[in-house]
């Protein structure tokens, strides 16, 4: 399955991004294959408003079907779970053991959202 | 004629001079309204202590989406400046972010968007003795403000004095309340933030080319810097109002400043006489 890994930068090496709709990358890991591909989220880093809401709409464009992100607020929580993507939260960590903890299932998949709006 | 009253900063006695120059203006028998555009958190009416005699609800349209209509092909996600429709396996719709344009209803070629009004607050009007007066509630929790504070200045009469007191800062709901105002009134402190923040405003109010004008409040304390800053920008500074107890108490309590010390209404009208000119 394909999922999607906030990220600081393009790198499986680069820490995991602890915003998610003002993410810097999105790192696309398909757990099958372990083939990655970075994708700029940039232009919703500087969205005015609904960048959650967005960075939800480019992952489920990217054919995700699960986030790992460090937080997550009610906007972007609606719109994942209205695209049926699972969400799991992390701690600080590079994006490559942040997917090898979710491949040993030792992230819970959260059903809420855990900050609110423009938390940082 | 309608005159902002605006700051930048907050704390700067913007409704003291507000409230205070629109009851000298009655008092003089002028057909004048006070108009609270600080619809997040109005206090003129404090001071003022109308009797309100109508309160209006207003809202902005927003969309409802007919699942069963929509194709799903995006084009409202797409024109939405505000991220307020979010389209996955179907339309999301975030109401408190959508500012009412009517785009996505516009565009879907479907026809699967419908409107439905939101009430975002209300304008309650009434008169506070000789003076009009109108102000603008925002619901608690409401982030939409500009919708509301155009409706509170659809209330000016045409022909008469319109006093608008703004909200603090250089943001949105500020742009809706001095953007088309004949004249805006800065009211300052000659403090380091009341400088910093005055640069903003009058950067903002540049933007739209509306003639204005500094009130340097508590002129005695602080420095030098805001008058520099005026001058060097050609800015005039129409009134320096010192520092005085007997308006801090009246102020703790209620009470018009014009009410306690005479010569602010002179400083009042001697300020309105820059203004026309």
């Amino acid at each position: 399955m394909k999922i999607a890994v906030s990220a600081i930068g393009k790198n499986m090496s680069d820490g995991l991004d602890p915003r998610f709709g003002r993410a810097k990358y999105f790192i696309v890991v398909d757990t099958d294959t372990n083939e990655s591909a970075a994708h700029d989220n940039t232009q919703n880093l500087n969205a005015g408003q609904g960048a959650g809401i967005q960075a939800g709409e480019t992952v489920a464009r990217l054919g995700a079907e699960a986030v790992i992100t460090g937080n997550v607020g009610p906007k972007a929580f609606r719109t994942l779970n209205a695209a049926g993507i699972k969400l799991y939260l992390c701690g600080q960590m590079n994006v490559t053991n942040a997917v090898q903890l979710f491949k040993t299932g030792e992230l819970n998949e959260t059903t809420a959202a855990n900050v609110e709006g423009h938390w940082a | 004629m309608k005159i902002a009253i605006a700051s930048g900063k907050g704390g700067t006695g913007k409704t003291t001079v507000a409230v205070n120059l629109a009851c000298v203006l009655a008092d003089n028998g002028r057909t004048v309204q006070y108009l609270d555009c600080d619809v997040e958190e109005p206090n003129g009416h404090i001071f003022l202590k109308p009797e309100i005699t109508d309160t209006e609800p207003v809202g902005i349209p927003v969309p409802v989406v007919d699942e069963e209509k929509c194709t799903g092909c995006r084009k409202c996600a797409e024109v939405c400046q505000y991220h307020a429709i979010a389209v996955l396996k179907k339309p999301l719709v975030f109401a408190e972010l959508c500012h009412g344009c009517g785009g996505c209803a516009l565009v879907c070629p479907a026809g699967a968007i419908r409107e439905e009004n939101r009430t975002i607050g209300v304008v309650e009007t009434g008169m506070a003795e000789r003076l009009a007066f109108v102000q603008g509630r925002l619901n608690v929790g409401e982030p939409m403000a500009p919708p509301l504070i155009r409706t509170v200045k659809e209330k000016a009469i045409a022909g008469g004095v319109a006093i608008m007191d703004a909200p603090p800062g250089t943001s949105c709901p500020v742009v809706a309340t001095v953007r088309d105002a004949d004249f805006v009134l800065l009211v300052t402190e000659p403090t380091p933030f009341g400088l910093n923040d005055l640069r903003l405003a009058v950067e903002m109010i540049r933007q739209f080319g509306v003639p204005h004008g500094v009130v340097i409040n508590r002129a005695d304390s602080g420095d030098r810097r805001v008058r520099d800053f005026c001058m060097a920008q050609a800015i005039p500074i129409l009134l320096e109002i010192p520092d005085h107890r007997r308006v801090a108490e009246a102020y703790s309590r209620g009470h018009m400043a014009v009410r306690v010390l005479p010569e602010w209404s002179d400083n009042m009208l001697k300020l309105w006489g820059q203004v026309k000119a």
